[in-house]
């Protein structure tokens, strides 16, 4: 039994609501952390897995205080320390790496310096030594020539080439505790594939025990030896790593398990019903009751007690677990949806279009010439047929939201035409396309917070688009909007509320709800489940692919999210700097030969597994411009076979799966490379 | 007779939407005691022509420079004119002229900022350097030059006043323009096709109207600063109106012998400026428009 | 970054354009000219035909302008009608006198007001903010003339500690001026010093928000060594600007405090000119008060310019 560093003892951690009333945010959390482990945290937003982390470094944000019980770091309680006390501590026996170090770096500040102001308080080296310890440490976190990267101030770095700043600097104190809160969230998928396998070899490198704390599943099974699962401030189950991802005994585990949809398979994950309830809203019983599927009335009056269970060595806070035990083998299944009629016309087509987001120089205006050679997005050509859901899959900076909203008319073209119903051109221009039009294509976006008017009740948000399109008012108004919500499963109740009233997966059905008002023909999603909890984004996309199979709507989905888009597309554009490298259905796509970004894309995806690792066959370099000449592809390429790759675009090649890639390298070859 | 039921419900739901920012503002002391303050002073304007007990402008040589007494509560002036009289009324020309004054403000203001952060580009560049422009020349400077050529009358201040404190306004009506057509529901409304009218009418301006409310409720509290400056120096009100501007001004050079006829006047105007400012304050963070003092979770 | 500084003065360039365009025009649109408003019932005969020579009013409009505005950039203001010499002459002292007082007050000012915007940030919601924060309210809100009638009764009459009235030639030499701007300086960056510091304590207080800071405390920083690299760098850097603007929107309250203390500076001079109805001077005064203003700006700008991170390695990379 290895020595434990640190251990929570019943830590509550809450504030005081502005009716005065107590709410706990964190309550009766109990932990060890052993030396030289691993420890993944996950839960959803809300769940209290931050506030526990910072709690570890004796930090509680301003606002919040602890209730009761205590975080001991080698048997000292971290949150009765003195501030004085606390600095020789952190950075030094436990350090922090950051989920957005774009924004925990200090802005006036250069790097070198950061990592320096670590040096100097915990170590006792001298100028000469910290300078060379600098260069070492940011060669150990692998970014490009250190000795001008000291010079550079954070906004002159990538998302993940900041993150890796992080790392170092944490790295600085020789900490015995790493605390990484988010640290991949929001980094492009391959960046993110890279730094998990940086922080794995630095764990390995320097035996640091780790807590990783993460919405993410896929993350935490690549790096956790042990992962704790939270739910509404509590403890609901720890273990194992691979215990807790292949035999969940926690019913919301398991859900949140299922949720998830996976790369391996096709078919929609199963969905969990309602939310995480909010801090404060429970009083008796079990925080998981209301969407507990084995829930008794037991469950309802009483609260369970973390259980440790000997021959599992699993702490679970369950009344019914053992119904879970020996029954996960169907955890691997997915609800399979009918595929659509693929004899059906089409109902949209870019044909050859380009979006410039360069403006126009006044000279080249007046001589109506078209400066800009080189624009975001070229030669995109899509058919999408009646009734299917096509994706647009890449990485930030891939074109793939910008080709959005060229269909929905709010940015003009360059070059080409989009074609809608037998062949008529949609005019570029919003305003001078016809209403019938109009109607036809709706969006729903990435936030609800952000699409829905704040001041306007669910009523009036749903009212805009049948009073613009279909005149209604009165009774036939109301009746409607009734059904509207009828159909997103949203009771008449919600009529009278206001967005902020909702939780995220509501709002994101309100949204839904306001794109079918309009009976449209085309939808257009802009990662419509990016922004929400993975069993809520399991709902939503149940929710859509039930909507189209009863209505006969056709849906453009653009997401990053590959297991995502397998899960819910019958078809797949797989998009780089703004140009298609492949398109074809998505069972084909997400098999090999494929292009060798999409290659790249479906080795950095991380699954829920400990067995399945992901590749990483390119660099993750930013880049900020499509190349000129050749393939769009040429800058990291992993596959690139020489002068053609820069000069030439690479033909279309049809595999005999049906999906169309463009590349250099012979279809055949590309296959047997791949094997 | 259905739609009269729902305008019906609506009213009743935004009467207890601004019922309810009382209440949020009354719940800090700061806000308690700004409303009463201001409530005070406007019921005091209402009711004080028939509660005053001697007439404001009765000039009498015998009462000249009198302490304050049982008779005089707050002494009397130069003229011997009772000081508690000419205070209790001195406060109604400033809170008439500067209430207008503020509304004009947050009309002109208000639009020209929507206005300009709708159109953005070249009309909004071209706007916002002539309204900085007159932001460069100082307000009092500008007001003293209308006032010394058109007069001192209400006429002439109201628009006046108006016109140079909206210009404070213009910029942040244009700011929170410009956050609100970057969010997607605007974008949304106009995929759907949406006028430009209903989608200001309707997304825009419910959007932008606090953070406009409030920074008229500001510009309030300096405007009747600077038309209380104005009186002072002799270019606002005209004598022998009341007003607390004008006896601080014409009191000053008694004032170490007669102290009173000076410290009354300058407890009415100070306590309503305060009285403006806390509400203001409390108004602001009751619609949330404070990000300095967001609640923590 | 050159080109950048030379568009920011540009941009100050035109808005003193359009300033001389709004005064000259506001004065021709008012009713009378400068001369029939000047000599009031005597605007006849004689009297009037030299003042109009004078100023020469007999040509048009745009020929005057384009007159003056080549004299005012030469530096030449015109001719007071009420002083009966130059403008410049009227001007010197005064704006010399101004400059003692405002720069006095902004030296004292903006370093208290940056002390005690990070005072009050600092230990939010703590004794020593709650009473500074009153005190700012106060002091903010009330007018000039008041406090400083309230100063001159209470530290110059009832204590006798200092002279009430400033009784100086406009001529004083520097020294003379010190001893007699007490009071007025204390009534000028009163209000000025509290609403700098109440946007500082905003700033200071969005800043410490920041991750960055959480970073830099999680990261083991010392206290005060965080408030000092981390915090005040980067709180006070937007805090420039407001504050810029906030100088020039309070140069009214200088004019108020010149009266009241009888102080021979511009602000005095803009009650005397306006009093006598001399609008060359007025006009003068305008474009000199908007070219302070601009200048403030200005300087505002260019520090931001220089102290900004992002917009340094803007000039490196191209």
């Amino acid at each position: 039994m290895s020595e434990i560093i640190e251990s929570v003892k019943n830590l509550s951690i809450g504030f005081n609501s502005q009716k005065g009333k107590q709410i706990s945010i964190l309550r009766n959390v109990s932990t060890n952390i052993k030396k030289g482990e691993t420890v993944g945290i996950v839960g959803e937003s809300g769940s209290g897995k931050s506030t526990l982390a910072l709690a570890m470094m004796g930090y509680i944000k301003q606002g919040l205080f602890p209730l009761k019980g205590e975080c001991l770091f080698k048997s000292e309680d971290l949150l009765k320390m003195s501030s004085r006390q606390l600095e020789k501590i952190r950075g030094r026996k436990i350090a922090m790496i950051p989920q957005n170090a774009g924004q925990a770096l200090t802005p006036n500040l250069k790097i070198g310096y950061q990592i320096d102001e670590a040096l100097k308080l915990h170590t006792d080296l001298n100028k000469r030594e910290r300078d060379k310890k600098i260069s070492e440490l940011l060669n150990k976190v692998r970014l490009p020539s250190p000795e001008t990267m000291a010079f550079r101030y954070p906004h002159e770095l990538s998302g993940g080439q900041q993150q890796r700043v992080a790392v170092a600097m944490a790295l600085a104190g020789k900490p015995d505790l790493l605390l990484l809160d988010e640290p991949t969230t929001g980094l492009d998928v391959t960046t993110q594939a890279h730094v998990l396998e940086l922080l794995r070899f630095i764990a390995k490198d320097t035996g640091t025990s780790m807590i990783y704390v993460s919405h993410d599943l896929g993350a935490i099974a690549q790096v956790s030896d042990r992962i704790v699962v939270m739910y509404a401030g509590e403890i609901v189950l720890e273990g194992p790593a691979r215990k807790i991802l292949k035999e969940p005994i926690h019913p919301y585990t398991y859900g949140l398990l299922k949720s998830i949809p996976k790369l391996s398979l096709a078919g929609l994950p199963a969905s969990m019903p309602g939310s995480q309830p909010q801090p404060g809203s429970i009083n008796e019983g079990c925080s998981f009751y209301d969407r507990c599927n084995l829930a008794t009335d037991n469950c309802k009056k009483n609260s369970p007690d973390l259980e440790h269970i000997k021959e599992l060595d699993t702490n679970v806070r369950c009344f019914n677990y053992k119904e879970l035990i020996n029954q996960n083998n169907n955890l691997q299944t997915s609800i399979t949806k009918k595929s659509n009629n693929s004899e059906a016309n089409e109902v949209l087509k870019l044909k050859d279009v380009s979006i410039s987001y360069a403006k126009q120089k006044f000279f080249d205006q007046l001589l109506n010439k078209i400066s800009d050679q080189n624009p975001t997005v070229k030669d995109i050509n899509i058919d999408i047929k009646k009734g299917e859901t096509i994706a647009l899959v890449g990485e930030s900076g891939s074109g793939k939201s910008t080709i959005l909203k060229s269909i929905a008319g709010l940015l003009k073209t360059k070059d080409g035409q989009i074609k809608f119903e037998n062949d008529r051109i949609l005019s570029s221009d919003l305003k001078m396309r016809n209403p019938n039009d109009l109607r036809a294509i709706q969006l729903i976006f990435q936030n609800p917070d952000e699409s829905l008017n704040p001041n306007h009740t669910v009523e009036q948000i749903l009212s805009q688009p049948l009073k613009l399109y279909f005149n209604l008012s009165g009774e036939e108004l109301k009746k409607n909007i009734i059904d509207l919500l009828k159909k997103v499963r949203l009771g008449e109740f919600y009529m009278s509320r206001y967005p902020r009233q909702l939780s995220g997966g509501e709002k994101q059905r309100v949204a839904v709800a306001r794109a079918f008002a309009a009976k449209p023909d085309i939808i257009l999603c802009d990662e419509v489940t990016s922004a929400l909890d993975v069993s809520v984004q399991a709902a939503v996309l149940n929710l859509l692919q039930q909507l189209k199979e009863d209505l006969g709507t056709t849906y453009v989905f653009v997401s990053h999210d590959l297991a995502v888009v397998r899960a819910i597309s019958d078809r797949v554009a797989v998009l780089y700097q703004g140009r298609l490298c492949e398109i074809g259905p998505s069972q084909n796509v997400y098999k090999f030969p494929s292009h060798p970004y999409t290659e790249v894309l479906l080795g950095a995806v991380l699954e829920p597994d400990p067995d399945i690792k992901p590749k990483l066959v390119a660099e993750d370099i930013v880049e900020e411009k499509p190349p000129e000449k050749g393939c769009s592809f040429q800058g990291r390429c992993p596959r690139k076979i020489g002068d053609i790759c820069n000069s030439k675009v690479p033909p279309w090649q049809i595999g005999e799966n049906g999906n169309a890639i463009r590349c250099h390298i012979n279809i055949e070859e590309l296959a047997s490379l791949q094997q | 007779m259905e739609s009269n039921l729902i305008t019906e419900d609506k009213q009743k739901n935004k009467l207890e939407k601004v019922f309810e920012i009382l209440k949020t503002m009354a719940s800090r002391p700061s806000g308690l005691i700004g409303l009463s303050i201001v409530l005070f002073h406007i019921v005091l304007a209402l009711i004080s022509p028939y509660i005053a007990p001697y007439d404001y402008k009765a000039i009498s040589p015998n009462t000249m420079l009198l302490a304050p007494s049982a008779e005089h509560w707050f002494g009397t002036d130069s003229l011997g004119r009772d000081v508690f009289t000419r205070t209790i009324l001195g406060g109604r020309t400033a809170l008439t002229v500067t209430f207008f004054g503020s509304l004009i403000a947050l009309l002109w203001g208000g639009l020209l900022g929507i206005f300009c952060g709708l159109v953005g580009g070249k009309i909004d560049d071209v706007v916002m350097r002539v309204v900085d422009a007159f932001l460069s020349i100082p307000w009092i400077l500008a007001m003293l030059l209308i006032v010394s050529l058109l007069g001192t009358s209400t006429e002439v201040l109201i628009p006046a006043l108006g016109f140079f404190y909206g210009k404070g306004i213009v910029r942040v009506a244009r700011a929170a323009t410009h956050d609100v057509i970057a969010k997607d529901f605007i974008v949304s409304a106009r995929a759907r096709g949406h006028s430009n009218m209903s989608i200001i009418w309707n997304e825009i301006i419910p959007n932008v109207r606090d953070a406009i409310l409030v920074e008229g409720a500001m510009r309030w509290s300096w405007m009747l600063l600077g038309f209380s400056s104005l009186s002072f120096l002799g270019f606002g009100v005209s004598p022998p109106t009341p007003d607390w501007g004008l006896m601080i001004s014409n009191a000053r050079g008694l004032m170490s012998f007669a102290y009173w006829s000076v410290i009354a006047p300058i407890v009415g105007l100070s306590s309503l400026i305060i009285g403006i400012n806390l509400t203001a304050d409390a108004f602001a963070k009751a619609l949330g428009i404070d990000r300095s003092t967001k609640a923590p979770v | 970054m050159l080109l950048l500084i030379l568009k920011r003065i540009g941009l100050g360039l035109i808005t003193l354009f359009i300033v001389s365009l709004i005064t000259f025009v506001g004065v021709e649109v008012l009713p009378g000219d400068a001369c029939t408003t000047y000599l009031e019932r005597e605007a006849y005969g004689a009297a009037l035909d030299t003042c109009i020579k004078r100023l020469g009013l007999d040509v048009p409009a745009y020929e005057r302008y384009l007159d003056w505005a080549s004299n005012v950039i030469r530096g030449d203001f015109g001719y007071s009608l009420s002083g009966e010499m130059p403008i410049n002459e009227v001007l010197g002292p005064r704006v010399k006198n101004s400059l003692v007082l405002a720069s006095v007050s902004i030296l004292i000012g903006i370093p208290l007001a940056i002390v005690l915007g990070i005072i009050t940030a600092l230990w939010r919601d703590k004794l020593p903010d709650i009473m500074i924060s009153t005190i700012t309210i106060f002091s903010m809100t009330i007018p000039e003339f008041i406090s400083a009638t309230l100063l001159i009764l209470i530290v110059a009459i009832w204590l006798g500690w200092l002279p009430g009235i400033v009784i100086i030639p406009s001529d004083a030499t520097f020294y003379e001026l010190l001893s007699n701007i007490i009071l007025p300086v204390v009534a000028i960056s009163m209000i000025m010093t509290a609403h700098m510091a109440r946007m500082v304590r905003s700033s200071v207080i969005q800043v410490m928000a920041s991750d960055y800071v959480q970073m830099a405390i999680l990261k083991g920083v010392p206290y005060w060594k965080m408030v000092f690299r981390h915090v005040l760098p980067n709180a006070l850097l937007p805090a420039i600007n407001v504050v810029a603007l906030t100088i020039a929107w309070l140069l009214g309250g200088v004019v108020v405090t010149e009266v009241v203390f009888n102080y021979p500076g511009l602000g005095r001079l803009v009650i005397e000119s306006i009093s006598n109805r001399d609008l060359p001077v007025v006009q003068a005064l305008a474009i000199i008060l908007a070219s302070i203003y601009v200048g403030i700006n200005l300087i505002a700008d260019l520090m931001t310019l220089m102290l900004n991170p992002r917009l340094k390695s803007l000039q490196i990379r191209k």
